[in-house]
C-alpha cells in the first residue's frame, strides 16, 4: 500500500497521462479543494487588502483579523433564504450559475502545478482552457435572461459583450506567445500548458523577457484582457452598484449567487495561471538558468520555508499587539494558533523532501497570489470604465496592438 | 444712507411698506417716458433697487430689462400673499445683469386668479422657479410648458405658502389616501 | 409614499402592449433610493438604446415647508432651520441668513466677526468639496478617494466640533456676529490644518486628474455653454467652469472678503473635467484664504449692537453669498413685527439640477450618474 502511494509521489507522469482514474480523482479532489480554499482566502484579502488602501481596517472581529469572515459569510450565504422571482424561467435559473462554476472549475484539468503535477497534460492544454473558459459567457447570458427583469438583462447582455471582445485579444496575445515556444531546438512548438513552462526553461527565457518588448506587450495585453474578461474593475461596469444594471446575478440570493462568486474568483485564478504559464515561466524558480547550481537551487528552495516563517512571524506580532482585554482572549488564542500553524508549515517546508517536491508548486502558486493582489490593487485605484470606453479599448487598442505584436513575434522569431 | 420712514399710508393697513426713497437712474427714465403711468413706483431701499410695475406691462418691461438692459440673468422668480389687499400677490422676480454687476428687483401685483405669462421665452431657467410658485401659491403661468406642481405630490390640495394655508395643515385627502392616517396629526 | 397617482409625463411610452424591448425608447427609472443620486432624488430617463434623450427629474422627497416655517419664528428662532437645508455646508446658509437679516436691520457684524465667519465658511466650503469630490469619484468607480476625502474632512468637523459643539449643522453664526468667541487654540488648529491639507489635495489630484480613466470619463461630459449657464441661471462652480469669471465673492464682496486676495479658478470647455479642476482648484484658494484670515484676525467684540427682540423695520431685501454649491439667496420681507413676513431661499441645487436635462441630452447611461455628481447637488436645499 504505501508502495503504491510513494510510487505515485515520485512518478514522472500525470495522471491523466498515466491513465490512473484512482490518483486522477485525487487530484481533482486535491485541486478542487485548493481552489475553494483559494477562493476563500482570496475573498478574505480582498476586503482586508481593499480596506487598507482606504485607511479602514476591514473585518476585524470575526476570528482575529478578521482571518474567519469567508466562513461566516459562506454560512450566511448558504443559510440564505432562497429567493427565485416569480415569472423567472425555473430551469435556466437553476442552470446559469452551474454552468458558470463548471465552465471555470473544468479550466483546472490541465493547470501545471509543476512538471508533472497536473491531473492531465493534453497536449491542447491551452486551446482547451481558452475555450471551456469561454463557455461561462453562456452562463452570464442565460442567469440575465432567467431573471425576467430588465436590470439583469441589459448587464449580462453588456458582461457577455464585454467578455467575448476582450476574448480575441486575449487569444492573440496567447497565440503571440505560443509561437516563441516553436523556438525550441526540435523546431515544433507546443500547445500544452507543460510543454509550454518546459520550453520556457529550454529555451532559457521567461517569455516576458523574450524579443523584449514583444513579450512584454504581449504578457501587458493579457493582463489587462484578463481583467476585462473576468468582469473586474476598472471594466466591472456591468456589475456595478451604483450603475443603473447592477449586473446579471441581482435577483439572485444566497447559495447561487455564492455560486456566482465562487465561479468568478475561481475565473481570476485560472486565467491568472494561463498569464503566469505562458509568459511567468509557471513553476519555474525566479532566474532558473541565469543563478544556476546547487547553492542557488537550495537558496531559492529554502525560500518558501522563510516565507511562511514571516508570516508566522506577522501572525505573532499580531497577537503581541492585541488588546489585553478578556475580550479578546480568543481571539488572541487564536491568532497565536494560526501563527503557529504557519510557523510549523514554515518548519516542514524545510525538510529536505518536502522541500525539494514543494519547490513547484510554490513558485506557481506565488506568481498566481501576485496576480490576483494585482487585482485588489487595481479595484481599490482605478475608477470604471465606461461600457462605450471599455468596447474601444478592447478592440480598437488591445487588437490592433496584439496583432501587430504577433506579426511581430513571427518576424523576430524567423529573423532572430 | 438715510431712511425716510414714511408711516403706511392709510388703508393699507397689515401691508408692510417699504421704506424707500425714489430711485433716479436712466432706465428708469427710460421706461418711465415709454410706459408712464405703468411703473408704478422706482426705489431704492437697503441698497437695492426696486421696481414696481402695473401686471399688464409687466412681462413686456421684463423683456426690455433681458434684452436692452443686458440683465441676462434671473436669478429668482417668488411671490408674497397679502390677502388683506386687492390685489393680493406681489411676484417677484430678481435679476442680475452680468456686464453691468447690477441687481435688480421687478415687482408686480396680482390679482387673485389673476395668470401672468412665462417667463420661460426670456430666461430658459425660470422653468422650475414658475413651477415653484404654481405650486406654492397657484399663481398660473400662461405659457408654461408644463405647470405642474413640483415640491408637492401632483394631487395635493392647496397652495401651501398662501396666509390662509395653516402652518400644520395637510391635505385631508392625500393623507388619507396615501398615508392611510387622519391627517392633524 | 405609493406614487399612485400617473401624471402626465411628457416622457410617456407609446403604446401600452409593447414592451420595452419592442419600442425604440425606453423609460428607465432611477428611482428615489439609488446610492448615485445624492439624496432622495428620482430621475426618469428616456432612452434609445444607451443614448439619453431627455431627463425628467422628480423632486420635493424631502420637501419640509422651511419657507413657511420661516413665517412663523422669529428671526432669531429660525436660524438653526436654516443649516438643514443644504446640510453639507450647513455654515454658509447660516452666513447668508444672518447677513440678510443683518442688512434689514441695518447693522453691521463687527470686523473680529466677520473674519471668524470667513474662516469657518471657508472651512465649510473645502468640507463641502471634499465630500464632492469623494462621492463623485464613487459615482464613477473610484472607490478610495471617498475614504482619503471624508479622513480629511473630519479634521475641519473636529474644528467645528471644538468651536460650535456641532460637526453638520452647526448653527455657527447669530444675526450680528458670532455667538461663541474662538476657542483656546482655534488658529493653532486652524494653522495645523492649513499645513496639513496641500498634500492631501495633491494626493487626491494624483489620484484622479491624470489617470487616463478618470479624464475619459469625466472629459466632454456634460458639456454646457457659458450662455446656457447663464440662461439657465446655473451658478457656482459649474457656471465657472464653463468660462466665465464670476464669484459673488469678488462681485457683490460680503463678509470680510474685500480683505483678502484670491483668485477664481476658470475652466474652459464646461465638461465635468473642468468642474473638477475648478473645485480643486477652488480648495486651494480657499486655503488661501483662511491662512490669510488667520493671520490678519483682528481683535474686537464678535456681536454688534442688536436689540434683544428683533423688531427690523417694514422693508425687504435680497442678498446672496457665494455658497460652495452656487449663490444662494435669501429673500425676506419684513413688515415690522418680530416673524418675518416671508422668507425665500433661492437655492443654487434647485436652480443647478434644472440644467441636468440640457448636459445630459446625447450622452450615455452612464454620464448621468457622472453629470449628477458633478453638480454638485444637495436635495435638502433642492426641497427644502
Amino acid at each position: 500500500m504505501l508502495d503504491y502511494v510513494t510510487s505515485y509521489l515520485s512518478s514522472n507522469t500525470t495522471p491523466g497521462q498515466a491513465g490512473n482514474l484512482v490518483w486522477a480523482l485525487i487530484y481533482i479532489l486535491i485541486v478542487f479543494g485548493g481552489v475553494s480554499v483559494a477562493v476563500m482566502a482570496m475573498n478574505w484579502l480582498e476586503r482586508k487588502a481593499l480596506a487598507h488602501f482606504q485607511i479602514r481596517l476591514g473585518p476585524m472581529r470575526v476570528g482575529p483579523h478578521g482571518l474567519l469572515q469567508p466562513i461566516a459569510d459562506a454560512i450566511k450565504l448558504l443559510t440564505k433564504e432562497d429567493i427565485i422571482p416569480e415569472r423567472a424561467d425555473r430551469l435556466v435559473f437553476w442552470i446559469a450559475p452551474l454552468i458558470i462554476l463548471c465552465a471555470s472549475f473544468a479550466v483546472y484539468v490541465v493547470i501545471p502545478f509543476g512538471p508533472t503535477h497536473a491531473i492531465t497534460d493534453l497536449n491542447i492544454g491551452i486551446l482547451f482552457m481558452l475555450g471551456v473558459s469561454s463557455l461561462s459567457v453562456l452562463g452570464v447570458v442565460m442567469a440575465g435572461w432567467a431573471s425576467n427583469s430588465h436590470y439583469p438583462l441589459i448587464g449580462s447582455l453588456r458582461s457577455s459583450a464585454q467578455m467575448i471582445s476582450y476574448e480575441v485579444a486575449m487569444g492573440l496575445a496567447v497565440v503571440s506567445a505560443i509561437l516563441m515556444t516553436s523556438l525550441n531546438p526540435s523546431g515544433t512548438g507546443t500547445l500544452s500548458m507543460i510543454g509550454i513552462v518546459e520550453a520556457q526553461q529550454q529555451q532559457q527565457i521567461w517569455y516576458l523577457f523574450k524579443f523584449f518588448p514583444l513579450g512584454f506587450i504581449a504578457f501587458a495585453i493579457f493582463a489587462i484582457a484578463m481583467v476585462a474578461e473576468t468582469n473586474r474593475a476598472p471594466f466591472d461596469l456591468p456589475e456595478a452598484e451604483s450603475e443603473l444594471t447592477a449586473g446579471f446575478h441581482t435577483e439572485y440570493s444566497g447559495l447561487r449567487w455564492s455560486l456566482f462568486m465562487l465561479g468568478e474568483y475561481a475565473a481570476m485564478i485560472a486565467v491568472s495561471s494561463i498569464a503566469v504559464t505562458l509568459w511567468l515561466g509557471g513553476w519555474l524558480r525566479p532566474f532558473p538558468n541565469a543563478l544556476t547550481g546547487a547553492t542557488w537551487d537550495l537558496a531559492f528552495s529554502l525560500f518558501p520555508g522563510f516565507l511562511f516563517l514571516s508570516l508566522a512571524a506577522v501572525a505573532w506580532v499580531g497577537v503581541i499587539r492585541m488588546p489585553k482585554h478578556p475580550y479578546f482572549r480568543i481571539q488572541t488564542l487564536g491568532l497565536a494558533g494560526f501563527g503557529s500553524v504557519l510557523g510549523l508549515i514554515g518548519l516542514v517546508l524545510f525538510v529536505p523532501p518536502v522541500r525539494d517536491r514543494i519547490q513547484d508548486i510554490f513558485w506557481f502558486t506565488a506568481k498566481v497570489a501576485f496576480f490576483m493582489y494585482m487585482y485588489i490593487w487595481y479595484r481599490a485605484t482605478f475608477p470604471r470604465y465606461r461600457f462605450d470606453q471599455l468596447m474601444r479599448v478592447g478592440w480598437k487598442v488591445l487588437l490592433p496592438i496584439s496583432l501587430a505584436v504577433l506579426i511581430g513575434t513571427a518576424v523576430a522569431g524567423m529573423v532572430l | 444712507m438715510s431712511e425716510e420712514t414714511k408711516s403706511p399710508p392709510p388703508g393699507s393697513a397689515g401691508e408692510p411698506k417699504p421704506a424707500g426713497q425714489p430711485w433716479l437712474s436712466p432706465l428708469v427714465t427710460k421706461l418711465k417716458t415709454r410706459y408712464g403711468s405703468g411703473v408704478l413706483e422706482a426705489s431704492t431701499s437697503l441698497g437695492q433697487n426696486c421696481l414696481v410695475l402695473d401686471s399688464s406691462i409687466a412681462h413686456e418691461i421684463l423683456n426690455i430689462l433681458s434684452e436692452e438692459e443686458e440683465f441676462d440673468y434671473c436669478v429668482d422668480i417668488t411671490a408674497v400673499h397679502y390677502p388683506k389687499r386687492e390685489k393680493p400677490f406681489d411676484l417677484v422676480w430678481i435679476l442680475y445683469s452680468f456686464p453691468r454687476n447690477q441687481r435688480l428687483r421687478v415687482k408686480t401685483m396680482l390679482a387673485e386668479q389673476e395668470s401672468f405669462p412665462s417667463s420661460i421665452p426670456i430666461w430658459s431657467g425660470t422653468n422650475w422657479l414658475e413651477r415653484e410658485v404654481y405650486d406654492m401659491f397657484g399663481i398660473r403661468f400662461d405659457g408654461h410648458p408644463d405647470l405642474r406642481r413640483i415640491l408637492l405630490p401632483e394631487d395635493w390640495k392647496g397652495h401651501p405658502l398662501r396666509k390662509d394655508y395653516g402652518i400644520i395643515e395637510q391635505d385631508q385627502e392625500w393623507v388619507q389616501t396615501n398615508l392611510g392616517i387622519e391627517s392633524g396629526q | 409614499m405609493p406614487d399612485s397617482t400617473p401624471h402626465p409625463s411628457p416622457l410617456e411610452l407609446g403604446s401600452p402592449d409593447k414592451t420595452f424591448l419592442d419600442s425604440n425608447e425606453l423609460i428607465l427609472n432611477m428611482g428615489p433610493q439609488h446610492p448615485a443620486t445624492h439624496g432622495v432624488l428620482r430621475v426618469i430617463l428616456k432612452l434609445d438604446g444607451e443614448k439619453v434623450l431627455g431627463v425628467e427629474c422628480v423632486i420635493g422627497y424631502l420637501h419640509r415647508g422651511v419657507e413657511k416655517i420661516g413665517e412663523n419664528r422669529t428671526y432669531a428662532m429660525f436660524n438653526p432651520y436654516v443649516d438643514r437645508m443644504d446640510y453639507v455646508a450647513a455654515v454658509s446658509n447660516g452666513l447668508g441668513y444672518c447677513e440678510t437679516v443683518e442688512k434689514l436691520l441695518q447693522i453691521e457684524a463687527p470686523p473680529r466677526a466677520n473674519y471668524i465667519r470667513v474662516i469657518l465658511t471657508e472651512l465649510n466650503r473645502l468640507a463641502s468639496h471634499m465630500l464632492w469630490l469623494g462621492t463623485h469619484a464613487l459615482d464613477i468607480g473610484a472607490m478610495t478617494p471617498l475614504f482619503y476625502t471624508f479622513r480629511d474632512r473630519e479634521e475641519i468637523l473636529k474644528i467645528f466640533e471644538k468651536y460650535c459643539g456641532a460637526r453638520l449643522t452647526t448653527h455657527a453664526f447669530r444675526i450680528g456676529g458670532c455667538l461663541y468667541e474662538t476657542y483656546d487654540g482655534f488658529e493653532h488648529d486652524v494653522k495645523k490644518f492649513i499645513d496639513f491639507v496641500p498634500p492631501k489635495i495633491d494626493e487626491y489630484e494624483e489620484l484622479l486628474t491624470s489617470n487616463r480613466i478618470w479624464v475619459e470619463r469625466t472629459k466632454n461630459v456634460g458639456n454646457i455653454s457659458a450662455a446656457d449657464c447663464k440662461a439657465l441661471g446655473v451658478t457656482g462652480p459649474v457656471l465657472r467652469a464653463s468660462g466665465v469669471k464670476w464669484d459673488i465673492r469678488k462681485a457683490l464682496p460680503y463678509a470680510a472678503y474685500p480683505d483678502f486676495d484670491f483668485e477664481i479658478p476658470v475652466g474652459a470647455n464646461g465638461d465635468t473635467y473642468d468642474r473638477y479642476l475648478v473645485r480643486m482648484q477652488e480648495m486651494r484658494q480657499s486655503l488661501r484664504i483662511i491662512r490669510q484670515a488667520v493671520e490678519g484676525l483682528p481683535e474686537g467684540p464678535i456681536m454688534a449692537k442688536v436689540p434683544k427682540v428683533m423688531k427690523p423695520p417694514a422693508g425687504e431685501v435680497y442678498h446672496s453669498i457665494e455658497a460652495p454649491k452656487g449663490e444662494l439667496g435669501y429673500f425676506i420681507v419684513s413688515d415690522g413685527s418680530t416673524q418675518p413676513y416671508r422668507v425665500r431661499v433661492r437655492p443654487p441645487s434647485f436652480v443647478n439640477l434644472q440644467a441636468l436635462d440640457l448636459m445630459v441630452r446625447g450622452q450615455l447611461v452612464a454620464d448621468v450618474i457622472a453629470v449628477i455628481g458633478t453638480l454638485d447637488i444637495v436635495l435638502g436645499e433642492v426641497d427644502r
